[in-house]
C-alpha cells in the first residue's frame, strides 16, 4: 500500500482521490512509526520551502523517510515535496532539504526572461528524456499542470524531463528509487494519472 | 511553452447547475459532477464552481458536491461565491478546491486576501472582480454586480495583487451576456498593472472572440465562459483546435 505523508502542509484530498481513481489504495500518514509498513511513499508539499521543511523535520517524518529511501523504497516528491528531496533551497533565505538528491532549489526568475509572469501557472508540455520509470505510460510532449516560482537545479543525470518557460526548467528528477515531479500529477488530467500509475508500478 | 487556458464556469445553486444545459450523452445535465467530468474529458483546462446558494443548508450541499467532483475530476478547481473569511477558504479547500476566488468578501474585509495568502499561499487566492464603467470610469461592483461600490477598479485590483492575490478573474459587467466579445479595453488596463495571470470573463459569444482575445492581448492567460459552453454553442475541442491553427499555444 501507498503512504501519503501528512506533515501539516496542504490538503491531501485530491491527491488521495487521484490514486483511488487509478485503483490504488492510499493511506494518509502522520505517525512517523507507520512509514515502514508501506511499499511506496508520497511526499506532497505546497507553499514556501522553509515552512514546509520546518514542518517536515519537526513532524519527525524526515528521519524515517530518509531511512526508507535508503532501503530502496520508491518515493515520489510532488511540487514542494520534490524540492524537499534536494540538498537545500534559497527561497526566502537558505534552508536544508532532505539531501536525497544532490542539488539546489532556486528562483526561476534567475533563468527566465523578465517579462514572463511568476509563478508559472498553467499547463505546459513535458520534454521527457526516456519513456521509462514514472513516464513508462506517457508520450513525449504531454501537458501537465504547474504552479511554481522555484525550481530544482541539479546534475543533468538526475533530470528525467524538462519544461520550457522561457528557459528549460527541471520538471522531474530521479535518483534510483527517489522520484520527484515539479508539476501536480493529481491535477494534470489523464496525463497526470498515467504518471501516478507508472509510479505505483515501478519496481520496488 | 505555457498554454492559454479555457475555463468553463458552473453556477451552482442547491447542488444543481443553474441555467439549463444542452448536451447529448449526459444523463443529468444539471449535475455539477457529471458536467465537470464532461468538460474535463473534453479538454477544459480548469473549472470554476460558483456557489450562488443563499442558505446554509445549500452551502452544505455545495461542499458535498465539491468533494464528489474532486473525487472524479483531476484538473484544477477554483471555487467562488460566499467566501468571506479564512474559514470559508478552509471549508472549500478541504473538499478539494485548489484555488478560492473572492469578490464581495475582499471588498468588505480588506484583510481577507493577505490573511488567506499567508495561510494558503498566493497561488490559492484569486481575486474575482466585477467591473463596470460608470461615467467612463472602471468601478468595482459588489454582490454579484448589483452594488456600485464607487471604488476605482484598476488600482483596487492592483492593490489586491500586491496584497497577495495570485490570479485575477476580470468580469466585465458591460460585456457580460452580450456575446459580442471580451472587454479588451478593460482587460488591457488590468494587464498593464499586474504581473499575475489574468483570466478574461464576460462577453464570449463565439470561437472568434477567444481568438481575438488572445491575439490582441497576449498577456491574458485564460478565457472563462459559461453559457456558450453549457448550451453547446462552442465546443471546447473545436475552440482549441482553432486556437492551435492560429498558433495560439494550447493543450490539445
Amino acid at each position: 500500500m501507498i503512504a501519503i505523508i501528512d506533515y501539516g502542509v496542504g490538503n491531501l484530498f485530491s491527491l488521495s482521490s487521484s490514486f483511488n481513481a487509478i485503483g490504488h489504495e492510499v493511506k494518509i500518514i502522520s505517525n512517523p512509526d507507520e512509514l515502514k509498513n508501506f511499499d511506496r511513499i508520497i511526499l506532497p508539499g505546497v507553499g514556501a520551502f522553509g515552512d514546509a521543511a520546518e514542518k517536515l523535520f519537526s513532524s519527525g517524518m524526515a528521519e524515517p523517510l530518509i531511512n526508507e529511501a535508503k532501503n530502496g523504497k520508491p518515493i515520489l516528491g510532488i511540487c514542494v515535496g520534490m524540492q524537499l528531496l534536494f540538498t537545500k533551497s534559497f527561497e526566502f533565505g537558505e534552508y536544508d532539504g532532505l539531501n536525497l538528491i544532490p542539488g539546489e532549489v532556486r528562483a526561476i526568475k534567475e533563468v527566465i526572461p523578465s517579462e514572463l509572469k511568476i509563478p508559472q501557472i498553467g499547463w505546459n508540455a513535458l520534454n521527457i528524456k526516456n519513456l521509462n520509470g514514472i513516464f513508462s505510460n506517457s508520450n513525449n510532449g504531454e501537458y501537465v499542470y504547474f504552479v511554481h516560482s522555484y525550481s530544482a537545479f541539479c546534475d543533468e543525470k538526475f533530470v528525467t524531463s524538462t519544461t520550457n518557460y522561457g528557459a528549460d526548467l527541471v520538471a522531474s528528477v530521479q535518483s534510483e528509487n527517489i522520484y520527484g515531479v515539479q508539476f501536480h500529477p493529481e491535477k494534470s488530467g489523464n496525463s497526470g494519472l498515467k504518471i501516478l500509475k507508472a509510479f505505483c508500478e515501478v519496481k520496488a | 511553452m505555457i498554454t492559454k487556458r479555457i475555463i468553463p464556469c458552473l453556477d451552482v445553486r442547491d447542488g444543481r447547475v443553474v441555467k439549463g444545459v444542452n448536451f447529448e450523452n449526459l444523463n443529468d445535465v444539471n449535475s455539477p459532477v457529471e458536467l465537470a467530468k464532461f468538460y474535463s474529458d473534453n479538454g477544459a483546462d480548469e473549472l470554476v464552481f460558483y456557489d450562488i446558494t443563499a442558505s446554509s443548508d445549500g452551502r452544505k450541499i455545495f461542499t458535498e458536491i465539491l468533494r464528489e467532483t474532486a473525487k472524479n475530476v483531476f484538473i484544477p478547481l477554483t471555487v467562488g461565491g460566499g467566501i468571506s473569511s479564512v474559514k470559508d477558504f478552509e471549508r472549500v479547500l478541504t473538499c478539494g478546491a485548489d484555488k478560492v476566488s473572492v469578490n464581495t468578501g475582499a471588498i468588505k474585509n480588506p484583510k481577507l486576501i493577505p490573511e488567506a495568502a499567508k495561510l494558503y499561499g498566493s497561488q490559492c487566492v484569486v481575486i474575482s472582480a466585477d467591473v463596470k464603467r460608470v461615467n467612463g470610469q472602471f468601478k468595482i461592483f459588489a454582490r454579484g454586480g448589483r452594488d456600485d461600490t464607487g471604488i476605482e477598479a484598476i488600482s483596487w485590483i492592483k492593490n489586491c495583487v500586491d496584497n497577495g492575490a495570485g490570479e485575477v478573474v476580470l468580469n466585465s459587467i458591460d460585456t457580460d451576456g452580450v456575446k459580442k466579445g471580451f472587454d479588451l479595453e478593460m482587460l488591457k488596463a488590468v494587464c498593464e498593472v499586474v504581473n499575475v495571470p489574468v483570466i478574461a470573463s464576460g462577453g464570449a459569444g463565439s470561437i472568434e472572440d477567444f481568438i481575438t482575445l488572445f491575439k490582441t492581448l497576449p498577456k491574458v492567460d485564460a478565457g472563462l465562459a459559461a453559457s456558450i459552453f453549457h448550451f453547446g454553442e462552442v465546443s471546447i475541442k473545436s475552440l482549441k483546435e482553432k486556437m492551435k491553427s492560429e498558433n495560439i499555444p494550447v493543450r490539445l
